[in-house]
């Protein structure tokens, strides 16, 4: 794999990400970290009444599996359903385990370009920051 | 100390370690060191030929593990000139020794209103040990900042010490910056003031030649994995004073002369600070490492790692977007290259250098007031032993430089 994996998807989301910004108005807001390597987001969501992302952002400081890994995510989720998205993040999640098949593969666009994390254990935690703290968003959401 | 480098010397040095080989350039000595063949060779040996538990058996066998495991004690007070061996105790790592004068000193003998000095750039193992001490007695945590350069100078030193300082630590050389710190300077002012210095001798002792008398340290710390023996044997240095009147840290056997049903009497030093069965493996194989240092020589080691520190040093520098953190002096520095490079995470660093079998930390180095102090998060670290080469500099210096191009960056 060496590092061919960080290929031009990647690098591009991470050094010009699309959604990496303060963003006014969000009705979900968490922050979501990494303590042991210190990769660290605050994801922002807009959702409106019929439960559709109509917008999201997010800030925050680690390495460019995490960062660009969050910026996918948002390309994905943005216009989706809240319920919509978790199964993305259900999938997403598979995606890094090696359990999915190319349908669900296609479901994931560019943030499939992390699929090889599967074979790197210590980076694991980089690429599912941002959908885990999605997934505890919605979660905590339930639980009010 | 002029540096000096032969390359000719590179073979010879290393064959003396199985697992260093041409594939990969391991540069994380600060994390640990690799075991040269007579250390392994040693831990076995003990192990074939001399196990039983020291100090309790009456048997032959028995005697011979004593004897091997004191013996270990008696080369560690040399080799730190510390006089009567029975000031050196034998700790798993420089984490728990200075954990033992936390427990013990400490919580017995500071009170409230006395204050703990330690410096900015202490590792977490001589920094969380004396927030908790200081917590538990009501003593004050003070610290010692040091200049952009990484150097704490005598005016800040003398600024931060008071007539209430109980305790001074600090580090004596730094595993982030590399720094050397003038310990027995600030041990001197320490006592004036009437406080105890406790040094970490983790980087130091395996690089610098170390003398705790000379130093008048009132504890030196350090780990023996860091100085090529095996993991799990550390020791402090302790004067005799002192140890004498600190109750023991951890209570059990091999610590006791008498026990009754509800007390008992505990051993003289240096027995009464190493309850239970000790790692004589360890110490053994400590004793092999120390006697393999003085076999090579620190005139050698310290000639080698120095002209490998310039060499690193000058070509990092060369390459653009990338920051040495601390001095811009190589002769600081003590083979410790702490270093960011611009848009590029040090966990991605360490994993595209990884790929290409060079072997570097990256993240806070356990030492995130340190990171904060500078301004960064995290950083990437390559640390050297004389055993490292110039070949393998070159490696590391190949790599960052294409760093940012692989991660997408046009220039």
């Amino acid at each position: 794999m060496a590092s061919t994996f960080y290929n031009e998807i990647l690098t591009e989301h991470n050094i010009h990400p699309f959604h990496k910004h303060k963003m006014e108005g969000a009705n979900f807001v968490l922050e979501g970290v990494n303590p042991s390597c210190g990769d660290d987001i605050v994801l922002s969501l807009k959702v409106d009444d019929t439960d559709k992302i109509v917008d999201g952002a997010y800030v925050g400081d680690g390495c460019a599996i995490s960062q660009a890994s969050a910026d996918m995510m948002l390309d994905l989720v943005i216009g989706r359903t809240k319920e919509e998205a978790l199964k993305l993040k259900d999938i997403f999640l598979r995606m890094i385990k090696g359990e999915i098949t190319d349908e669900e593969k296609r479901q994931l666009e560019e943030a499939s370009v992390l699929e090889d994390v599967s074979h790197m254990p210590a980076r694991v935690k980089c690429a599912v920051l941002g959908w885990h703290t999605l997934e505890e968003m919605f979660d905590e959401d339930k639980a009010e | 100390m002029s540096g000096v480098y032969n390359k000719a010397d590179d073979a010879k040095i290393r064959s003396a370690f199985p697992i260093l080989n041409d594939e990969t350039a391991y540069l994380d000595n600060a994390a640990t060191t690799q075991k040269p063949e007579c250390v392994i060779k040693a831990v076995e040996e003990y192990y074939r030929s001399l196990n039983a538990n020291p100090l309790r058996g009456l048997y032959k066998l028995s005697v011979a593990a004593t004897e091997a495991y004191e013996g270990a004690r008696k080369t560690v007070a040399d080799f730190i000139g510390a006089g009567d061996s029975d000031q050196i105790i034998f700790t798993r790592n420089t984490t728990e020794s200075l954990n033992l004068v936390a427990y013990s000193y400490a919580r017995n003998f500071l009170h409230e209103g006395d204050e703990i000095l330690i410096s900015i750039m202490e590792h977490h193992s001589n920094m969380i040990p004396w927030q908790q001490a200081a917590k538990a007695t009501g003593a004050v945590l003070k610290y010692v900042d040091c200049d952009k350069q990484g150097k704490i100078s005598r005016e800040a030193f003398e600024a931060a010490i008071t007539d209430k300082t109980k305790i001074v630590a600090m580090t004596e050389l730094s595993n982030v910056l590399g720094t050397v710190n003038d310990v027995k300077t600030f041990a001197a002012i320490a006592h004036e003031h009437g406080a105890i210095f406790v040094c970490d001798g983790a980087q130091s002792v395996p690089h610098i030649p170390v003398n705790v008398t000379d130093l008048d340290v009132d504890f030196m710390a350090f780990s023996g994995h860091k100085m090529y023996s095996p993991m799990g044997i550390g020791v402090l240095y302790g004067k005799k004073d002192l140890l004498e009147k600190m109750p023991p840290f951890l209570f059990g056997g091999e610590m006791i002369d008498s026990v009754s049903r509800f007390d008992a009497k505990f051993s003289e030093i240096p027995h009464k600070f190493e309850g239970g069965t000790v790692n004589a493996g360890g110490a053994v194989g400590l004793e092999a490492a120390i006697r393999y240092i003085q076999n090579i020589g620190f005139d050698t080691i310290e000639a080698r790692e120095k002209a490998l520190t310039q060499i690193a040093m000058d070509k990092l520098k060369a390459v653009p977007h990338l920051h040495i953190l601390g001095s811009d002096k190589p002769e600081d520095h003590h083979g410790i290259l702490t270093f960011t490079i611009d848009g590029v995470h040090p966990h991605d660093v360490a994993y595209i250098l990884d790929s290409q079998n060079v072997d570097i930390r990256a993240g806070h180095h356990c030492a995130q007031p340190l990171m904060r102090h500078f301004d960064v998060f995290s950083t990437s670290r390559a640390s050297l032993s004389f055993y490292n080469t110039e070949d393998e500099i070159d490696r590391l210096v190949d790599a960052v430089s294409k760093l940012r191009g692989e991660m997408g960056f046009k220039d």
